[in-house]
């Protein structure tokens, strides 16, 4: 039998503010234990929380650039239950109202677009961390976590394959970045994925018996924790087997699936409406003056680079891959905007490579995008051949001349010979001396042609530029 | 609504509260006159009033995100039976 994959997300991202969601304790990462953690993060008695207004900006922000309806009020609710790095015996989070309803996200796989509605987006609060090493049998808490602002995406189940739930997160985790609500850091847990993974006969409509995998802190795991999981659902119910509604959990070392709690020992979380929180109101004011602060979004930069500039499908997809390497093809487009694809490519190839081989960030790039436009500038106006303007890009990078391209070029002697007097003359010189090639190639023997040429550039030291030489060698070669 | 023995004795679970069979008895005797109220409370027409989350019509007052507390984690620790490493120790928990 033929069968379908359905697969739905829950993203937890983490809001990029300076304090707690309810108190004025540092988010900042790796402080040494419990030092981050104050009377509300640690519930102690009378204490009351009080709503951070840059995690509700971030939640309206997202609410924004993906389309979805802010809800006014909103309202927070208490999620029971116990876990000793949770010292209320509850989360605050958002049940019946959340702050972000709906929306959509657009997405490319192979090459293809395809949407993903949203069904919500709610404000929660983090947990703190249970260390299991030994301390004499016991588990040590680190609440410095606890109260970390976050923001739960679910997705409704629109995904077809793991390829399509990598996809997503992809696009989801390069937004929130873009937005600038979040790090994206996965490996200190700033983004963290749970996929809901059901199978169908292929062609049918109603849904299968979900399993919800935790723990997917990497885009490659996600892939292979959905694969695995996908394939176990298959196998059962080709035995004759049903699924068992259950929560699980990936081990990426033994690279399965396994149970972590089942739906009859699932935890009954009680929620309702937490007394100590107001419903939250945004007014249309605030709302407005968040669209304002929205940069151009990935999407619609997409758009335009294919519009203005006729990039293919896959440049702007790797151009827009980060808001850092957009901006920096925007400032260098600008200052040579016939020049998009050589740009591009630019961008793409010599700056990426290099970037990559230095383990670097393209906001640390040492060859800023004027620089780059210089470079670009030199080599469209026939000054410098793309060859030698690696080695000025060489330069750059190592901050030679003072950045300064034409110094460069000078200094090096890379410029290139364009002047149409000086390349005849080199062409006539390498004519007189091959009469026998000259004969060869009128005869149609069409291989002398790139033997002069080889010889044209040799006598030029590789400095003539290959366009001219082309045409004026087949200007002569014609004209008998 | 009917509640049964059972019924008191998952929610005392979920609550982390140990009751013997006795108590579970007299809860169940409790929360049941609790639900007769509520029952009773119900069958007053509310389907034309918008419900409310909040007893109080007012809206959520915010704060401006900025960092406002400072380490205090030796007071703090200074009334928690067991630390170590600056880390609170509880019974262990594995899942």
């Amino acid at each position: 039998m033929q069968w379908e994959i359905v697969i739905g997300l829950e993203v937890h991202t983490q809001l990029s503010t300076q304090s707690k969601i309810f108190s004025g304790a540092s988010t900042a990462y790796g402080a040494a234990p419990n030092t981050q953690a104050c009377e509300v993060d640690l519930a102690l008695p009378g204490v009351l929380p009080v709503l951070n207004k840059g995690a509700v900006e971030r939640a309206i922000k997202f609410g924004l650039s993906v389309n979805a309806k802010i809800n006014s009020p909103s309202v927070f609710a208490r999620k029971n239950y116990f876990y000793p790095d949770l010292p209320k015996g509850y989360q605050i989070s958002q049940f019946e109202l959340p702050i972000v309803q709906g929306g959509s996200i657009c997405m490319q796989v192979n090459g293809v677009e395809k949407n993903i509605r949203l069904t919500r987006a709610h404000l929660e609060e983090d947990a703190g961390k249970s260390l299991h090493e030994d301390f004499h049998g016991m588990t040590g808490i680190d609440l410095n976590r606890a109260g970390t602002p976050l923001l739960e995406i679910v997705s409704e189940p629109d995904m077809r394959s793991s390829a399509e739930a990598v996809a997503y997160a992809k696009t989801l985790h390069t937004l929130v970045r873009w937005i600038g609500i979040c790090d994206g850091n996965m490996q200190e847990g700033s983004f963290r994925c749970d996929a809901n993974v059901s199978v169908r006969p292929a062609g049918t409509v109603k849904l299968g018996t979900r399993c919800e995998i935790k723990n997917l802190n990497s885009f490659r795991f996600l892939e292979k924790a959905i694969d695995f999981e996908a394939h176990r659902q298959i196998e059962i119910l080709e035995e004759g087997g049903t699924i068992r509604q259950e929560t699980r959990l990936y081990d990426a070392n033994k690279d399965e699936t396994r149970t972590m709690r089942t739906k009859e020992d699932a935890n009954d979380y009680r929620y309702f409406p937490d007394p100590d929180l107001l419903p939250l109101e945004v007014s249309v004011e605030w709302i407005e003056q968040v669209k304002q602060t929205l940069p151009e979004l990935p999407q619609a930069r997409r758009d335009r680079y294919m519009v203005e500039f006729g990039l293919s499908t896959y440049d702007v997809s790797v151009l827009t891959a980060s808001r850092e390497m957009a901006d920096y093809f925007d400032a260098a487009v600008k200052l040579l905007p016939t020049q998009a694809k050589l740009c591009a490519n630019w961008i793409m190839g010599e700056i990426s490579g290099r970037l990559n081989k230095e383990n670097m960030e393209i906001s640390t790039c040492p060859v800023k995008p004027d620089d780059l436009a210089a470079l670009l500038i030199r080599i469209s106006d026939g000054t410098t051949s793309g060859k030698a303007a690696k080695t000025i890009f060489e330069s750059l990078w190592l901050g030679e001349c003072g950045k300064n391209v034409d110094a460069i070029i000078e200094a090096k002697g890379l410029k290139q010979i364009s002047d149409d007097c000086a390349i005849e003359k080199l062409v006539d010189d390498v004519l007189a001396a091959n009469v026998q090639q000259v004969t060869d190639y009128r005869n149609g023997k069409e291989k002398a042609f790139n033997s002069l040429i080889g010889q044209i550039m040799k006598a030029a030291q590789g400095k003539a530029n290959p366009m001219q030489v082309n045409t004026i060698l087949k200007k002569k070669l014609t004209k008998k | 609504m009917n509640l049964s023995l059972n019924d008191v004795k998952r929610i005392a679970d979920l609550a982390y509260i140990e009751i013997d069979e006795n108590q579970a008895e007299a809860t169940l005797a409790q929360l049941s006159s609790i639900f007769n109220m509520i029952e009773t409370m119900q069958s007053v027409d509310t389907s034309a009033i918008e419900p409310m989350f909040h007893s109080q019509s007012v809206s959520q007052r915010l704060r401006e995100d900025i960092v406002t507390e400072s380490d205090q984690r030796v007071l703090f620790q200074s009334i928690a039976p067991q630390v170590q490493e600056g880390l609170y120790l509880v019974p262990q928990v594995i899942e």
